[in-house]
């Protein structure tokens, strides 16, 4: 086994992960309806194929990817499309967005799909086009449209596929629960996606508190040919971050602003592999997914296989849900998941875990304190920044200096903050930020064109006025020209003479009277 | 059914700022024992007189700035400052000496500038340097330690400090200011001839710094500061006094250890350099913070005319410490330059 590298900072906070058993997954049935997001993916929104009143079958292509970021949507069941309206979704605005309702029929018929076995008789680019057609979106949490990130293999060289089973949020255990069910099921992904990459390398990385996983992984790897590694290595949050991991398991830190693939390196998360592979395989679109329900307010935790729009207030009735003590429901784990003000939301691809944990439990924050600049948040910080000086400079709104201390670097793991003595919600104050200097930049982008603008339109006045004046110039000499080549011509000569041919004329006719 | 809405991470380490600088009192408690011992009860009175006026100034002071008293009294942070600053204080001091020092401390070294966090120099040494400044007779008077005169009891320590014109103690040069005004004793004469002197540094003093170096460690343990400032400070103290040596002639600045184990060395290290807000920020600042401390320490007690420069050391650094953040910023995550780049 290669050796593995340390990286500054990280936390050890209460990992949880026994609460919601992992290993076993259990099935949360089906719903009498479903809610599907167009957007449940980064890029954008699908684009509908269906109206209200239509019948469909389960697997069938409700919504097309819109453009070349984007991923199609299928039915996870059979049924009726009763509406389509924008509703509540989990995101982190807590703003309505477009969603497609289905009114199961509970007969689950669906439309039948073809495999195909011999993958490796195809080319990466057919491969490509099938879990483009899958509407598979990276599931570890971002939701990165699957597909693009495969299309790095046109642009540079690569050479290693890691899987990322790190799995480092506290009380998640979906990825762990999938590594001990369905290890081969992973490999054998993790080796089609390699194919497709034209990697030579599989790393599969599982952290070193998930031992059945990790056994389950090192026995399904014994049977390949020798290009996957399973790689283990201390618990400590985040390694699980992708930029963490791969300093984790090579020793190089990916360059600031660049991707992994800068490095030859592609991350999967082991969700994903599994759903590449029945896309390839079996034809199946993703549809479903195994998420983690969890926290002491739940008198059923588990890993439960639940298709995709299954509300959460279901899910909750499902796991048995306490609400006398608890006043949070958070969508993913307790360090970067969001709270949800209302349980009527889906679940979508990038939900891995629903937490309902008592205020025992984790109690609401009390109110913060004053920075003592003790530096906890910098040891902590797994992008070795200094918090502390973020947050002054964030509070400042000083926007040079936050560029100077990296802000954009900043993986808002929540390290800092969850050290912090004086609880500050240090994490917070630097997404602000991060939206303010977005701000700021496109402000800037947009003042820059109507000054480029004003100054054409300047321009251009200046040019006619000078215009103007040139052809005034021109008429003015053509007529000061005329009048000089021919005297007669001149006008008021003309009348002068007139005139005194006319008084000639009268001094005449008086002389004669 | 409707939930709140925070933001993430939604745990937390149990450590909360309360319990820092409670940590940080404890650990000050074997360095009081010891100076207890020594010295007698006049150090512990301080602390008491002191953190109640303490106290009392920063509910003013927060009224006057329109805040609620309760929850800044109870994070603990004006008795940390008011325990340090009397630490500091020689023993049997009388009550306006303390009261001087704990009104500047607060006030004019804490809430001008905006109170706990804000505050630019470390307010028990303000306290402590408005003192020395005007007081410096009261200031440098140290009772003689255990052995070389008479302890006083606990009334003569209340008569000391609440009728200070009717208070006569023993005191004494402190070793510190012995050797700085040696000029023609080897220094193991000066040892073997002075009372003052014991095993490695002064008698008394020697056992209050190594009381202190147990705090500072058992607060290294805890993970309440980093290890950068006290040792760097410590580090090129030694230094300095081993350049400064002189292989014990007359005109010797004293050894590393006895520098080591003289006045508030390790309390200066451990209490004083690591004060987060008024220091350097990374852990490479605080190093070069606690190095610099350490040279100046050395600078002044040999060169300087006050019987101890730690206050003065602190102070200055407190006012280099913007400009050490400025040079000693860690290397951000994807900003190493890489290998291939080097090649």
């Amino acid at each position: 086994m290669n050796s593995v590298f340390n990286i500054h900072g990280g936390i050890h906070p209460e990992e949880e992960k026994h609460l919601s058993n992992p290993g076993t997954v259990l099935d949360a049935g089906l719903p009498p309806s479903l809610v599907l997001p167009l957007s449940q993916h980064i890029g954008k929104p699908s684009s509908l194929l269906v109206e209200p009143g239509d019948q469909v079958l389960g697997g069938q292509l409700l919504a097309d990817a819109d453009g070349m970021v984007s991923v199609p949507l299928h039915a996870p069941t059979s049924g009726t499309v009763v509406a389509i309206e924008p509703r509540p979704v989990p995101h982190p605005s807590a703003l309505n967005n477009l969603c497609l309702e289905l009114a199961c029929d509970g007969e689950d018929r669906w439309v039948a799909s073809a495999g195909c076995e011999a993958w490796r008789a195809e080319t990466p680019e057919s491969l490509i086009g099938r879990i483009r057609t899958a509407g598979i979106a990276g599931m570890g949490g971002a939701g990165f449209p699957t597909a693009v990130k495969l299309m790095a293999r046109d642009r540079l060289p690569l050479h290693t596929l890691i899987i990322n089973g790190t799995e480092c949020e506290p009380y998640i255990t979906a990825d762990d629960t999938l590594m001990q069910v369905d290890a081969v099921g992973i490999v054998e992904g993790a080796q089609i996606l390699a194919y497709i990459l034209g990697v030579e390398q599989i790393l599969l990385a599982v952290e070193d508190n998930k031992p059945a996983a990790l056994e389950a992984m090192q026995a399904a790897v014994k049977a390949t040919d020798g290009s996957c590694e399973v790689m283990t290595f201390p618990t400590k949050y985040p390694s699980g971050g992708e930029k963490q991991l791969i300093e984790i398991l090579t020793g190089q830190q990916v360059p600031a602003g660049g991707l992994p693939a800068d490095l030859g390196i592609v991350c999967q998360n082991p969700g994903t592999a599994v759903a590449a592979r029945d896309a390839i395989c079996l034809g199946k679109p993703l549809t479903d997914r195994i998420v983690t329900l969890t926290g002491r307010a739940l008198t059923r935790p588990g890993n439960y296989r639940t298709r995709l729009g299954t509300p959460i207030e279901y899910l909750l009735a499902i796991a048995g849900f306490d609400p006398s003590d608890n006043r949070r429901l958070i969508h993913g784990g307790p360090m970067m998941g969001f709270a949800l003000e209302s349980a009527a939301v889906p679940i979508v691809k990038t939900t891995n875990c629903i937490l309902v944990p008592t205020e025992q439990e984790l109690p609401t924050p009390p109110a913060a304190q004053a920075c003592i600049r003790c530096g906890l948040c910098a040891e902590a910080c797994p992008a070795s920044l200094l918090p502390q000086q973020l947050y002054w400079y964030a509070r400042a709104k000083d926007q040079e200096q936050l560029e100077r201390h990296h802000l954009a670097d900043c993986i808002e793991c929540g390290a800092c903050s969850w050290v912090c003595p004086s609880h500050i919600p240090l994490v917070q104050y630097y997404r602000a930020a991060k939206g303010m200097m977005r701000e700021s930049k496109s402000e800037k982008i947009r003042s820059d064109r109507s000054r480029d603008r004003f100054e054409a339109r300047q321009e251009r006045l200046e040019q006619e006025t000078l215009a103007r004046e040139a052809q005034r110039a021109a008429r003015r000499a053509a007529a000061e020209q005329k009048a000089a080549e021919g005297g007669a011509d001149d006008p008021v000569a003309a009348a002068i003479a007139r005139a005194k041919a006319k008084k000639d004329n009268a001094s005449d006719k008086g002389a004669d009277s | 059914m409707s939930f709140l809405r925070i933001t993430s991470p939604h745990g937390h380490s149990p450590l909360s700022t309360t319990q820092v600088m409670q940590a940080v009192l404890l650990a000050t408690l074997p360095g009081i024992a010891v100076l207890t011992w020594f010295f007698g009860p006049g150090t512990l009175l301080n602390i008491v007189f002191g953190g109640l006026l303490a106290l009392a100034f920063e509910a003013m002071a927060l009224r006057l700035r329109d805040r609620n008293p309760k929850p800044y009294l109870q994070d603990y942070s004006v008795l940390v400052t008011s325990t340090l600053l009397c630490i500091a204080l020689p023993p049997y001091a009388p009550w306006w000496l303390i009261a001087t020092g704990i009104l500047s401390a607060v006030i004019l070294g804490k809430h001008v500038f905006g109170g706990l966090g804000y505050n630019p120099f470390n307010p028990a040494m303000v306290g402590y340097v408005v003192l020395l400044i005007s007081f410096p007779l009261q200031m440098s008077t140290w009772q003689a330690p255990r052995g070389l005169g008479e302890i006083p009891g606990v009334t003569e320590s209340l008569t000391a400090l609440f009728v200070p014109a009717s208070y006569d103690g023993v005191t004494m040069a402190t070793p510190l200011d012995i050797l700085r005004q040696n000029k023609g004793l080897l220094l193991d004469d000066l040892f073997s001839n002075t009372p003052q002197f014991g095993q490695w540094a002064g008698v008394g003093w020697e056992w209050v710094n190594i009381a202190f170096l147990a705090g500072g460690a058992w607060l290294i343990y805890r993970g309440i500061f980093t290890w950068h400032a006290p040792i760097a400070m410590l580090l090129t103290l030694g230094l300095c006094a081993a350049i400064g040596f002189d292989s014990g002639s007359s005109e010797s600045g004293g050894s590393p250890l006895f520098h080591w184990l003289s006045g508030a060395t390790m309390f200066g290290a451990f209490f004083i350099v690591t004060d987060p807000v008024s220091g350097a920020t990374s852990n490479r600042g605080r190093f070069v913070f606690g190095a610099l401390v350490g040279v100046l320490l050395y600078l002044i007690r040999v060169a300087g005319n006050y019987p101890d420069a730690l206050a003065f050391a602190v102070l200055i650094l407190n006012f280099a410490a913007p400009f050490i953040d400025q040079y000693t910023r860690p290397v951000t995550y994807g900003h190493k330059p890489t290998k291939e780049e080097d090649q």
